[in-house]
């Protein structure tokens, strides 16, 4: 009677991949802005090269989240513009299940951005982050904003000013979550003692699967009235 | 208790949005392959009652009941007995019709070979296999409402509703539907239709509730009746 959870799940990620291969409607919009984010921030910080490096982790953390936005406020319009959500909750799979696979393709979208961006602040920055340690962190810390991302954008979709409301809603809620991952970033990228980047990182972690398991209990108060 | 025939029961439903009633404790019931045709003006109602069969919205009090299973707590159950037609073709216009198709019916739990056949049969029918692998955006109206027609029906619902689904529909559109609606009839689906068109009244139609300003006002069978007369003294 009731479809199985992760075959629900994974038909939802299989179309939204599907669609976004097809289309390139989100990955394009993001990534094109987080190049022009990063190398904005670049020429802005051409004269002084000390400082350039020192907020290389703060970019790249600032201009994940913009795009992360960018890319849940528009994927989420398109599925509720073209009656999917609701065609979606009409069907009988778990809340919970839908919120995994919109989780799941938000985040591989964003982790795409973010893969592209770590070569090229690593040329335009001078600071290596093609590290594995630091692409561990930028996808924890991505799949971290794509948790919260994805509560925050169902609901904000469902109001008439969803464009400004997601940020409004959203930065208050991952600013400790930010603080944490360029903390982790800067101490990985400076040498800092493992002891210090290690714990941020373990932060960064411990506040992921909280926001997890909250989001996943709380979406299906969100979509039902 | 109900009768055995009964397939939806609904008792003293009220749906209240903030402080604006949209249904006032409404009561019906609905026979197994059954035809009804719920008439109202705009704001009388209609799409919110047919959210709330669908379990796309929670009742702010009443009862609904359907093949025996009761919402909110069995909604699951409810959910998949059920095929939902809008205005809105709610289709990815990315998407082609089979990969549309097959996506809801991964969501209905259909497997793999079950959904092939069934969409290969559906295409089929509706006249759309040609397009089966035609992006839904570039399909006309006419077009999409057809394979709105083949998502909601994919897991074989005992019960469709449709939500207006005449319009924006051509008078060619508009009459395949007619006989998409007469097929599903013959085929002992239970039908609630949403229009406040009285000239879109399908023939198959058996029967008319008029909603107005959130209640029941007119509740019979259609027969040789004068829908514009009933219609015009249940709304006023």
């Amino acid at each position: 009677m009731k479809t199985p959870f992760f075959t629900g799940a994974a038909a939802i990620i299989k179309k939204d991949l599907r669609a976004e291969f097809r289309a390139r409607e989100l990955v394009s919009v993001m990534g094109l802005f987080a190049l022009l984010s990063v190398l904005v921030f670049s020429f802005a910080l051409e004269l002084d090269r000390e400082a350039r490096e020192e907020a290389v982790s703060g970019v790249l953390w600032v201009t994940l989240i913009f795009a992360s936005m960018l890319g849940l406020n528009r994927g989420m319009a398109l599925e509720c513009d073209q009656g999917g959500l609701d065609a979606m909750l009409a069907a009988p799979v778990s809340r919970s299940a839908i919120y995994l696979g919109k989780l799941l393709g938000n985040f591989i979208f964003t982790a795409i951005v973010g893969m592209v961006m770590l070569p090229l602040m690593t040329v335009l920055y001078g600071k290596n982050l093609l590290d594995a340690w630091v692409i561990g962190t930028t996808v924890i810390g991505v799949f971290g904003f794509a948790t919260i991302g994805t509560l925050l954008a169902t609901m904000t979709v469902q109001t008439r000013a969803r464009e400004a409301l997601l940020p409004i809603a959203m930065l208050p809620i991952v600013l400790p979550f930010l603080l944490t991952a360029v903390r982790a970033t800067t101490g990985l990228l400076n040498g800092a003692l493992d002891g210090e980047w290690r714990g941020s990182l373990g932060m960064l972690a411990g506040i992921t699967v909280i926001y997890f398991v909250i989001c996943l209990l709380l979406y299906r108060y969100v979509v039902e009235e | 208790m109900p009768e055995a025939s009964v397939i939806i029961e609904v008792e003293r439903l009220s749906k209240v949005y903030g402080s604006l009633p949209a249904l006032r404790g409404i009561n019906f019931s609905v026979r197994r392959g059954e035809f009804v045709v719920l008439l109202g003006a705009n704001g009388s109602g209609k799409s919110t009652l047919l959210r709330l069969l669908s379990g796309l919205g929670k009742p702010t009090a009443g009862l609904i009941r359907v093949g025996g299973w009761e919402m909110p707590g069995e909604a699951m159950a409810v959910r998949a007995q059920i095929g939902l037609i809008t205005h809105q073709p709610l289709l990815y216009e990315n998407l082609t019709a089979r990969e549309n198709l097959d996506f809801y019916g991964a969501l209905y739990g259909m497997s793999g070979a079950e959904r092939e056949g069934r969409i290969q049969e559906l295409l089929r029918e509706l006249g759309l296999l040609k397009r089966a692998d035609s992006l839904a955006r570039t399909f006309s109206r006419g077009m999409k409402q057809r394979l709105s027609i083949a998502r909601a029906t994919l897991h074989q619902p005992d019960v469709l509703l449709l939500d207006e689904p005449y319009s924006g529909l051509d008078q060619a559109a508009a009459e395949m539907l007619d006989a998409m609606l007469a097929a599903a009839k013959r085929e002992g689906r239970t039908i609630i239709m949403s229009t406040h068109q009285l000239t879109r009244i399908p023939k198959a139609a058996e029967r008319a509730l008029v909603l107005s300003r959130g209640k029941i006002s007119f509740d019979d069978a259609i027969g040789r009746r004068d829908m514009s007369v009933i219609y015009r003294s249940a709304s006023a």
